[in-house]
């Protein structure tokens, strides 16, 4: 692939690629990717264990959508009361050809957090954002699938950082394989607006 | 083209509205709200002027309105005028809707804080436009603060003249017509009857925002108001993909080629590299000896591309079903929504058995 004319984004059988690359530790579900139920320290705390992905080799897309019960307890809580839990999807966008992260979260008991407590729980930077710019980083959308109301990253903007990515990356343009990291190298970056982390397992693969 | 534009503009729904019975706290409870509501508007713009019509029997809170018809609650980032088509099949005048001002559908309906949400989505819809139609959406946020607020007012108050002028400076022109912010109707007519199958330069590649709200019936249906009732938002598929248009040089795209197009799970269609444009060189594709438009065009297209699974039963636009046969490009141009994205309203009748292939 030819990343110094590539303007970032992917088509959508180049979307299904990558998604196949990250299957393993990610369920795949008819058009989406879902990761479900997983707990995210917050950053303040440093020597916290990072949420592991499941060990065991998920099944190939289904068609019902089963949430996965992955969530691994963490060692030294957040200083906050309850334990949060997410649900990440990872929805290819039609219109802006690249993917898209929707998430909730939600206390154990399934009742979702108000969109102030989820701020709390967002790293710094990300809580910073949000202050400047309210109506176009995370917004409350439709899930395009599951006709719920789900918090989404806004995409605009997405094709472009991808490319200083992988251009600031020679091993990636040499490598020729950059669809298939290109999901993964995505979530390290979009990642870290929820505080989600890669494992370094994962990274290493490239 | 102007005359189209002005039209749907100024179209408008008349909306009977009725306050939900668990709310009226007076007796007798208030008669309904009679409004005419602008098919390129959305609900919650009307609020203001329905909720002086019924605070007097509202009981004491705070007020989180939703409207709701035939039990199902509205989406209110959906324009006024594509929730009439798709949900009222056989139209109803006036629109019998139910207002709420308490229990908020939170788990259904994404929040609305009023006509702020309303104008941000508007805005976010028309930023994904402009990154469909030019890979980018800097027109949209390079504009100045006093266009874009001249930009929503037009919008809000239906004002044509002024969306046009603040509009054009977008740069929003769309495949199929030659690029040029300064295309002036006159000019915009005489090339669309010179005809999409003129020489090049006149159909362009490109990618048209476009929003299909699919409904499937397995039984036939011949009137209107025997169309089932949409009573859950998941018997709607909505499919936000652009139309890819590839221009093509002697071949008519139409609506018809541009719905299937986005339904590829149930149509095979195919651009210019199957055999039959070959077989028939410079000529019109799409001239269909049909009698009675629509039905006959859909059984024709079903014999060319014997793999579909399901037939175009209705199609519907700013209110009014055109030929299939329309070009797309003319379709879009006059009868798209101020944020540029063209809401088609598509009922489809799937086929119990799969039509033998002649090979």
């Amino acid at each position: 692939m030819d990343i110094s004319s590539w303007d970032g984004t992917i088509s959508l059988a180049e979307f299904h690629a990558a998604a196949c690359a990250l299957v393993e530790k990610w369920k795949k579900v008819e058009g989406y990717l879902s990761l479900e139920n997983i707990i995210l320290v917050s950053i303040k705390e440093e020597h916290d264990e990072l949420p592991s992905f499941p060990q065991k080799e998920e099944t190939s897309c289904s068609d019902k959508e089963e949430s996965i019960d992955i969530a691994t307890l963490v060692q030294g809580q957040s200083d906050h009361d309850e334990i949060c839990y997410y649900d990440l999807h990872i929805v290819y966008s039609a219109p802006y050809r690249v993917p898209v992260l929707y998430f909730r979260v939600y206390y154990s008991d399934g009742e979702p957090l108000q969109f102030e407590d989820i701020k709390k729980h967002l790293p710094a930077h990300s809580a910073k954002t949000l202050l400047d710019s309210k109506w176009t980083f995370i917004t409350q959308e439709e899930h395009p699938y599951l006709n719920r109301p789900w918090y989404k990253l806004h995409p605009c903007g997405t094709g472009e950082w991808m490319k200083l990515l992988f251009q600031g990356d020679v091993s990636l343009a040499r490598n020729g394989a950059a669809i298939e990291v290109y999901l993964i190298s995505w979530l390290s970056f979009v990642g870290q607006v929820v505080g989600l982390r890669i494992p370094y397992e994962m990274l290493n693969q490239l | 083209m102007m005359e189209a534009q002005k039209y749907v503009w100024e179209g408008a729904i008349p909306l009977q509205i009725h306050l939900h019975e668990s709310e009226v706290t007076t007796l007798p409870p208030p008669l309904p709200a009679l409004i005419l509501a602008p098919r390129i508007g959305y609900l919650p713009l009307l609020i203001p002027h329905i909720k002086p019509h019924f605070s007097s029997a509202l009981p004491p809170g705070v007020d989180t309105v939703w409207f709701e018809y035939k039990g199902l609650p509205l989406k209110w980032y959906i324009p006024t005028g594509v929730l009439f088509d798709l949900l009222c099949v056989e139209p109803e005048r006036p629109w019998n809707l139910t207002v709420h001002f308490r229990g908020y559908p939170g788990n259904i309906l994404i929040p609305c804080e009023g006509e702020d949400s309303v104008k941000w989505s508007f805005i976010n819809s028309l930023k994904e436009a402009s990154y469909i139609i030019n890979g980018n959406c800097k027109n949209v946020m390079n504009i100045s603060q006093p266009d874009q607020v001249e930009l929503w007012h037009s919008v809000f108050n239906g004002n044509l003249e002024a969306y046009l002028k603040v509009s054009s400076k977008l740069k929003l022109g769309t495949a199929g017509h030659e690029y040029s912010a300064n295309l002036s109707s006159g000019s915009f007519v005489s090339r669309q009857s010179a005809g999409d199958t003129d020489a090049t330069g006149q159909v362009k590649t490109g990618r048209v925002p476009v929003r299909l709200y699919v409904w499937g019936v397995s039984e036939d249906f011949d009137d209107l108001e025997d169309a089932p009732q949409i009573d859950s938002w998941d018997k709607i598929s909505y499919i936000n993909r652009p139309v890819e248009i590839h221009g093509e040089e002697g071949k008519c795209f139409t609506l018809l080629d541009a719905v299937k197009s986005l339904l590829p799970e149930h149509f095979q269609y195919k651009s210019l590299t199957n055999e039959e444009s070959s077989k028939e060189e410079g000529e019109d594709e799409q001239k269909v000896p049909s009698e009675e438009g629509g039905e006959n065009l859909s059984e024709y297209v079903e014999s060319c591309y014997p793999s579909d699974n399901a037939e175009v039963k209705l199609v519907r636009i700013q209110g009014i079903e055109p030929k299939l046969e329309i070009p797309f490009s003319w379709v879009v141009h006059n009868l798209m929504n101020p944020e540029h994205f063209l809401h088609v309203c598509v009922c489809l009748k799937f086929s119990q058995v799969k039509i033998p292939s002649d090979g």
